[in-house]
C-alpha cells in the first residue's frame, strides 16, 4: 500500500503515515464490528449452557439480535448526575475501549498480517492492559458514588494482584521462543506450547479471566452487592463502552491464548495463503473464548479475601515455581536456541510436557491434602469440638 | 533546526510531558494531580518511543503508569478532604522553584561536558530511519545480557533486587497482626 501511494505521487513519510492510518482503523474497525457477532455468540453459548434458547427472534437464529440493541442502547438518554467529576467521568469508557484496542495493534493475523510486529509485543499488551485499571479507577472516582468508589478500590486491588501471575505466565513464551515479538513467539511453535507448558497456559487462563473481570472473579460487578459496581452511574452508550470493552477483552484473551500457547495463525498451508492463517487463528482463538465462557458461565463469584488469597498464595507461587522449573529444564536441554523445524522441537516439548506433568502431580497432591485438612476441620467445627472458629476475620475488605 | 517528523513528535512528547507536569503542581484537586502525572509519565514514554528505545516506554507505562501512579491515586482517594484544597496551601512553592531550578542547572551542567562521550555530537542532526544513530538493532537483548553479566551491571541489579526485598518484608511486617491476634486468620 505504500508503494501504490507513493506512485500516486505521495511523498515516503507521508505514504508510511496513510498506510498506517489505515491500518489502524481496519484493525480497530474490525476488532469492533467482531463485537456485534461475538455477542451474540456468546449470548448463544452462555444459554447453552444454561439450559435456554438465547437470543432467537430478531433476525435468523437472533444473529441481527447485537444490532437491534446497538441501536437501543444509542438512543438511550445519556444521564450524568450532579456532581460528577465531568472530565474524568467522560474519559474513563473511552480509555477502558482504546485500552484493549490497543492490543489489537500486536495481534498476529497470520504469517504476514500484523499491525505492528513490536519486538517489545508482549510488554506492550502489559502496558496497554494497564491503562484498563486507570478507566476502572477513572470510572469509580468520577461517578461520585460510594458503590463505584468501593468497586473500583476493588477492582484495582483485583487486576493489580491478578497482572503477577500473568506476568508470571507470558514469560514462559517468551522464555522458549526467545523473543518479546508476538510474531516471532508464533514463529517459533514448530510443536503449540499447549503441549510443552500446559501449567503456564493454565495460569495464563486464570489470571486473564481474572484481569477481564469475568466470573468467577466478576466482582468488578457484583451484581448483588455492588449494583453493579464502578460503572453504576454509567447509562446510554457510555454504558455500553465498558459492556464493549469487558466483551471484546473477553475475546481478545482468547485470541491472545491462541497467539502465545495455541500456535496463533499456524496450520496446514498458511504459511503460503494469507487467509488460511486468519482462520486458522479465528477458529484457536473461538476454541480458547469457548473454553473461557463455559467457565464464567459454569463456577459462582468467589469472595474477595478468597480472591487474593487465591492470587497470593497460590497462583503467584506456582507461577514462580513454573517459571524457575521451566527456565532450568530448558537450559540443560542442549541446542534450544535453534530450533527452526517440528523434528528439531519434539525432545525440549517432550521433556518440559514431562516436567509439567510431575509439577502437575506435586501441586495435585499439595491441594488435596489441604482439602482434606479443610473439611476434617468443617466436620470438626459441625460436630462441635472446635467451637471458636476463627471468625471470618478480615472477612469483605 | 529543521522541522522534521521526529522534531515534530519530540515538541508534542515535550508538551505532554511539561504540560502533564505544570497542571500536577498546580492542581487543586489532587486526583487530578494523579491523573495528570500519569499524563506527564506517558509523554515521557513517548519520548523513549522516539529515542528507539521500545523496551523503556513499555517499562515506563508499566512500572509507572501500571503501579506507581495507580497507587499514588489510590492513596489519594484513601485520603480524606484532599480534594478541594484552599488556594495557596503555604509558601513553600517560592523554594521549590528555586530547588527545581537548581536541580536542572546542576544536571545540564553535569550532562553537556560529557556530551562527547555519550556519543551526540551534533544537536541538529537527523534521527531518521536512514540514520538510525548508534541504537543496536537488538538492543532488548544486549540489555538483558548486560543486565545479568557480572562484568556489568549484574551488582548494582541485584542490589536493587534486594531494597525492592526489603522494602516488601517491611511492608508486610508493618501490616502484620500483632501476637495478640490469632495468626491464622487466612482460613476462613
Amino acid at each position: 500500500m505504500t508503494g501504490l501511494l507513493q506512485d500516486i505521487g505521495f511523498s515516503r513519510d507521508l505514504a508510511v503515515l496513510i498506510a498506517k492510518a489505515v491500518g489502524v482503523i481496519v484493525v480497530a474497525v474490525f476488532g469492533l464490528l467482531w463485537t456485534l457477532l461475538g455477542i451474540w455468540l456468546e449470548r448463544k453459548w452462555a444459554a447453552r449452557f444454561q439450559d435456554r434458547v438465547g437470543p432467537n427472534r430478531v433476525g435468523p437464529f437472533g444473529l441481527i439480535q447485537t444490532v437491534a440493541d446497538t441501536v437501543k442502547i444509542l438512543l438511550k438518554e445519556d444521564i450524568m448526575n450532579r456532581g460528577v467529576d465531568r472530565w474524568v467521568f467522560n474519559a474513563a469508557p473511552i480509555l477502558s475501549v482504546l485500552a484493549v484496542t490497543l492490543i489489537w495493534a500486536v495481534v498476529p493475523f497470520s504469517a504476514a498480517w500484523i499491525g505492528t510486529d513490536l519486538n517489545i509485543g508482549v510488554l506492550y499488551l502489559l502496558a496497554v492492559g494497564s491503562l484498563g485499571t486507570v478507566a476502572v479507577i477513572m470510572a469509580g472516582w468520577g461517578s461520585n458514588n460510594k458503590y463505584a468508589l468501593l468497586a473500583a478500590f476493588r477492582a484495582v486491588a483485583q487486576l493489580v494482584s491478578y497482572e503477577v501471575p500473568m506476568v508470571l505466565s507470558l514469560l514462559v513464551p517468551v522464555l522458549l521462543s526467545g523473543s518479546m515479538s508476538t510474531q516471532e513467539i508464533v514463529r517459533q511453535q514448530h510443536i503449540w506450547y499447549v503441549f510443552a507448558v500446559p501449567l503456564t497456559m493454565l495460569i495464563f487462563l486464570i489470571s486473564s479471566q481474572a484481569e477481564t473481570g469475568r466470573g468467577p472473579f466478576d466482582l468488578l460487578e457484583a451484581e448483588s452487592e455492588l449494583v453493579s459496581g464502578f460503572h453504576i452511574e454509567y447509562s446510554g452508550m457510555k454504558f455500553g463502552m465498558f459492556y464493549v470493552a469487558e466483551f471484546l477483552h473477553a475475546f481478545t484473551v482468547g485470541v491472545l491464548t491462541a497467539i502465545l500457547f495455541l500456535g496463533g495463525w499456524k496450520g496446514p498451508f498458511a504459511e503460503d495463503v494469507a487467509i488460511l492463517g486468519f482462520f486458522y487463528l479465528l477458529i484457536k482463538s473461538l476454541f480458547a473464548y469457548w473454553v473461557l465462557v463455559w467457565v464464567r458461565m459454569t463456577l459462582p463469584r468467589v469472595r474477595i479475601d478468597h480472591l487474593l488469597d487465591f492470587n497470593w498464595k497460590f497462583l503467584v507461587p506456582v507461577g514462580l515455581a513454573n517459571l524457575l522449573v521451566v527456565a532450568f529444564v530448558w537450559k540443560l536441554i542442549p541446542d534450544t536456541d535453534q530450533i527452526n523445524s517440528f523434528g528439531d522441537a519434539v525432545v525440549p516439548t517432550l521433556a518440559l510436557l514431562l516436567v509439567n506433568v510431575a509439577m502437575f502431580l506435586v501441586i495435585g497432591a499439595l491441594l488435596a491434602d489441604r482439602g482434606r485438612r479443610e473439611r476434617a476441620r468443617i466436620q470438626a467445627r459441625v460436630a462441635g469440638t472446635d467451637l471458636p472458629v476463627e471468625t471470618v476475620a478480615g472477612a469483605g475488605d | 533546526m529543521e522541522l522534521t517528523a521526529e522534531s515534530i513528535v519530540f515538541l508534542i512528547m515535550s508538551a505532554i510531558t511539561l504540560g502533564g507536569g505544570l497542571l500536577v503542581v498546580s492542581a487543586r484537586n489532587l486526583f487530578h494531580a494523579g491523573l495528570y502525572l500519569m499524563v506527564a509519565l506517558l509523554g515521557v514514554a513517548g519520548l523513549f518511543v522516539l529515542l528507539a528505545a521500545p523496551f523503556l516506554a513499555g517499562v515506563q507505562v508499566v512500572v509507572y503508569i501500571g503501579a506507581i501512579a495507580i497507587l499514588i491515586i489510590l492513596a489519594i482517594m484513601l485520603t480524606p478532604s484532599v480534594t478541594q484544597l484552599p488556594a495557596i496551601f503555604n509558601r513553600q512553592w517560592v523554594l521549590n522553584l528555586a530547588l527545581a531550578a537548581f536541580l536542572f542547572v546542576l544536571l545540564v551542567s553535569v550532562v553537556s561536558p560529557i556530551m562527547g562521550d555519550l556519543g551526540v555530537d551534533d544537536w541538529g542532526a537527523d534521527f531518521t530511519e536512514e540514520n538510525p544513530a548508534d541504537v543496536p538493532a537488538d538492543s532488548i537483548v544486549k540489555l538483558g545480557e548486560d543486565l545479568v553479566d557480572p562484568d556489568k551491571y549484574m551488582l548494582p541489579f541485584e542490589v536493587a533486587s534486594v531494597l525492592l526485598m526489603a522494602a516488601l518484608i517491611g511492608a508486610v511486617l508493618l501490616v502484620s497482626p500483632g501476637k495478640t491476634k490469632t495468626d491464622e486468620g487466612d482460613e476462613d
